[in-house]
C-alpha cells in the first residue's frame, strides 16, 4: 500500500505584507552622543510632499544604534534647512555636539535629489555633505544610506543602517493550520516581504556574501532540502535532497561554497558543496552529531557543534578537513555559533542555569559573555559592521526578534503583529538592488 | 475496563491475523475489508470482543499508539514503550507491503538544527528497534522534524515532554 500525500504548497515571490516589525529599545546607552537631525526640508509642491520623512527616519536610525541621542524636533530652537540658516550658538545652548540638516527638491520624473550636510557645533564647521539623487521607491534606502554615512563619520565603524534583516514567521488561521514564511524586511524593521511561503517548515535562511541570494531549508514534499533563491526575482534551485537531514547552510566568504549538514551516511556530517559544480566533499567525519557550520571570514576554517564530547560544544576545524579542536568550554550547552565580522568574536546559544542565553567568545583573550536574559534565546548573528548581534527570544510565549550591541549596553526588541518571528540573519553590506 | 498486557496482546495478534489476510490487493477492489486514511473508510463490526476492521484503527489495540515519548536530550526508548513498538513491529512484518514513516521531534530548547539532529537520532533509534525485530529496512522511512513541528505550545516542562517524541506514520 503506498502512501498518498497530498502537499499543496504556494510559492509567493515578493508579495507585500502590511505586518511591519516596528522596532523597540528597552535598554539605552548612557553617554550617547547628542545629536540633532532638523527636519529636511520640500522644495517642491507643497501639495506632493515626497512619501517619507527623510530626517525622521535618519533619526531614528541613529539612535536605534545606541550610540546617538538625536534631539526631540519640539526642543529645537531652530530649523535651519540651509546652511547660512544655521547658528551654531543656538545648538551649544543645547549641548547638542553634531546637527544635520537637508533638503529635498523634484529632480524629474519621479525622481528627488536629497542633500544633506553634517556639522560638527563646537567647532562650528562643516564635517561632510552630499547630494544624493534617488526615487520615491528608493527614498528610505537613501536616507538609511545617510545615516550609515554620519555613523561612519562619527564612530569611524561603517553604519549597517542601509541593510536587511530575513527571518522566518509563523501563523496559525482558525484552524490550527501552520503558515511558514520566509521574510525579507530593512534593518529598521520596514518594507517586510515574503519571499517564499509553505505550509511545511522553512529553516536556516543564510545570505550569500554579495546579498543577492538566500539558502534556506524547505520541508516541502516532506523532505528537507537545501534551496538557493535568488532575492531579487524569485528565481531557486534545489541543491540539495539526499536522505536524511540536509540542513544548516553557511556561503563561504568567495560565495563560492556552501558548507551544509547531511545525515546520508548515518549520521550528521559537515559538508563542503561547490554551488556551481555541485560537488561535494565531506569536511567532518564522526559518529556523532556534526551541524551548524559557520566560515571564518578568511574562509581558512570553520566552526560547528558537536556532541562528540558527550554534550554540544564548538569544534573549529581547517577548510581542508582534519583535526577538529574544541573551543567553547563554558557550560554543558554551547550551539550554533558564527563569526562577528573581523573574526575575533563569535556568538554562540549558550544554557546558563537551564536558561538559553546568548553568548560572545573573544577567541584572543577567551573572555565569555552572556549578552542575553531570555530563557530561550537562540539563533544570535552579528551585523554587518560587527555593531549589534540579533537572535530570537520568547516573550510571553510569542516568538520575537532583538538585538544587542556587541558591547551589550543597549537592548532592543523587534516585533511583528501576529505570529512567531525567528532565525534572523542580518543581510550584508551594500544593498544594490530593491526587490520588485 | 484495564486490560492486562497478555489481553492486550491477545487483541493485537488476532488483528494482526485478521489484518495479513485482508489488506493485500490494492484498494477498492474489495471495498468490504479496506480501509483509507482519507476519505470514507469501512470495518468490519466488532464482535465478542475480536476486532476486524483495519487493527491500525482499533482503539484497544497497541497499534493505536503510534508516538511514543523521550527523556529531555536522550534518544533510549522508554520502557513503557517497549511493547507499542513490538507491536508495530510485528504489524509491518505481517504485512510487509505497508510502510511508515517515523517522524523524529525534539523540544524547543536550545538551537534549530541541532534539534533537527537529535530528532534525526529519536526517529533512528525508532527504526533500529524495529529493524531488530525483524521489519524490513524497505517499509521505513525516516525523517526528523526537530522543533519545527511542536504538539504542544508552552513553554514548560509538560509541553516540552509531549514534544519529545517519534512518531508512527501510516
Amino acid at each position: 500500500m503506498k502512501r498518498i500525500l497530498f502537499l499543496v504548497l504556494m510559492f509567493f515571490v515578493s508579495l507585500q505584507t502590511k505586518a511591519a516589525l516596528t522596532i523597540e529599545i528597552t535598554q539605552g546607552v548612557e553617554g550617547a552622543l547628542p545629536i540633532a537631525v532638523v527636519p529636511f526640508a520640500w522644495r517642491g509642491d507643497a501639495a506632493s510632499p515626497p512619501p517619507h520623512a527623510v530626517g525622521d527616519v535618519v533619526a531614528a536610525d541613529l539612535r536605534r544604534s545606541g550610540r546617538f541621542k538625536p534631539l526631540p524636533t519640539d526642543e529645537m530652537l531652530a530649523r535651519p534647512t540651509r546652511g547660512e540658516e544655521v547658528d551654531f550658538r543656538d545648538w551649544r545652548a543645547l549641548n547638542v555636539e553634531n546637527l544635520v540638516i537637508g533638503d529635498i527638491s523634484p529632480n524629474g520624473p519621479g525622481g528627488y535629489l536629497v542633500k544633506f550636510y553634517l556639522y560638527d557645533v563646537f567647532r562650528g564647521e562643516q564635517i561632510t555633505g552630499y547630494s544624493m539623487p534617488t526615487t520615491a521607491q528608493d527614498l528610505r534606502a537613501t536616507a538609511h544610506s545617510i545615516a550609515d554615512i554620519i555613523y561612519e563619520t562619527l564612530t569611524g565603524q561603517p553604519g549597517a543602517f542601509a541593510t536587511r534583516i530575513a527571518y522566518v514567521t509563523s501563523q496559525r488561521d482558525a484552524k490550527g493550520k501552520e503558515r511558514v514564511e520566509l521574510r525579507i524586511a530593512d534593518a529598521d524593521g520596514y518594507s517586510p516581504q515574503t519571499i517564499v511561503s509553505s505550509k511545511e517548515p522553512i529553516m536556516s535562511p543564510a545570505w550569500s556574501p554579495d546579498g543577492r541570494k538566500l539558502a534556506y531549508v524547505s520541508f516541502e514534499n516532506t523532505q528537507p532540502s537545501i534551496w538557493v533563491q535568488e532575492v531579487f526575482t524569485g528565481k531557486r534551485e534545489k541543491v540539495t535532497s539526499f536522505k536524511g537531514i540536509n540542513g544548516a547552510p553557511a556561503w563561504s566568504p568567495d560565495g563560492r561554497y556552501l558548507a551544509l549538514t547531511l545525515s546520508k551516511d548515518g549520521n550528521p556530517d559537515i559538508f563542503i558543496l561547490d554551488v556551481a559544480r555541485r560537488s561535494l566533499r565531506p569536511l567532518t567525519r564522526h559518529g556523532s552529531i556534526d551541524t551548524e557550520p559557520a566560515w571564518a571570514p578568511d574562509g581558512k576554517s570553520l566552526v560547528f557543534t558537536s556532541d562528540r564530547g558527550g554534550s554540544p560544544q564548538i569544534y573549529r576545524v581547517s577548510v581542508n578537513g582534519g583535526e577538529a579542536t574544541r573551543v567553547s568550554f563554558e557550560g554543558k550547552y554551547n550551539a550554533r555559533a558564527s563569526f562577528s565580522p573581523n573574526g575575533r568574536m563569535l556568538t554562540m546559544v549558550t544554557r546558563v542555569s537551564g536558561q538559553y542565553r546568548i553568548a560572545t567568545l573573544d577567541l584572543e583573550t577567551r573572555d565569555f559573555r552572556v549578552m542575553s536574559t531570555g530563557r530561550l534565546d537562540e539563533s544570535p548573528s552579528f551585523a554587518p559592521n560587527g555593531s549589534m548581534i540579533i537572535y530570537a527570544t520568547r516573550v510571553n510565549d510569542k516568538g520575537m526578534l532583538a538585538a544587542v550591541s556587541t558591547d551589550g549596553r543597549v537592548q532592543q526588541r523587534l516585533r511583528i503583529q501576529q505570529g512567531d518571528v525567528r532565525e534572523p540573519v542580518w543581510s550584508p553590506h551594500h544593498k544594490q538592488e530593491r526587490i520588485r | 475496563m484495564k486490560l492486562n498486557t497478555s489481553a492486550w496482546w491477545v487483541i493485537a495478534l488476532s488483528a494482526l491475523l485478521f489484518a495479513g489476510c485482508s489488506s493485500t490487493g490494492s484498494k477498492g477492489d474489495d471495498p468490504g475489508a479496506s480501509v483509507e486514511d482519507g476519505g470514507a473508510s469501512t470495518m468490519g463490526a466488532n464482535q465478542g470482543g475480536a476486532w476486524t476492521g483495519n487493527p491500525l484503527d482499533n482503539p484497544n489495540s497497541l497499534l493505536s499508539t503510534r508516538t511514543i515519548y523521550f527523556d529531555f536530550d536522550q534518544s533510549t526508548i522508554r520502557s513503557e514503550f517497549i511493547d507499542v513498538l513490538r507491536a508495530h513491529a510485528a504489524y509491518l512484518n505481517t504485512n510487509r507491503s505497508i510502510g511508515v514513516m517515523i517522524e523524529g521531534h525534539a523540544d524547543e530548547r536550545g538551537s534549530r538544527e541541532y534539534n533537527i539532529a537529535l530528532g534525526e537520532r529519536r526517529a533512528n533509534t525508532i527504526q533500529r528497534f524495529l529493524e531488530a525485530e525483524g521489519v524490513s529496512p524497505s517499509q521505513i522511512n525516516t525523517i526528523s522534524y526537530g522543533e519545527e513541528r511542536a504538539a504542544a505550545f508552552g513553554q514548560d516542562e509538560a509541553s516540552w515532554a509531549e514534544n519529545r517524541r517519534g512518531v508512527l506514520a501510516y
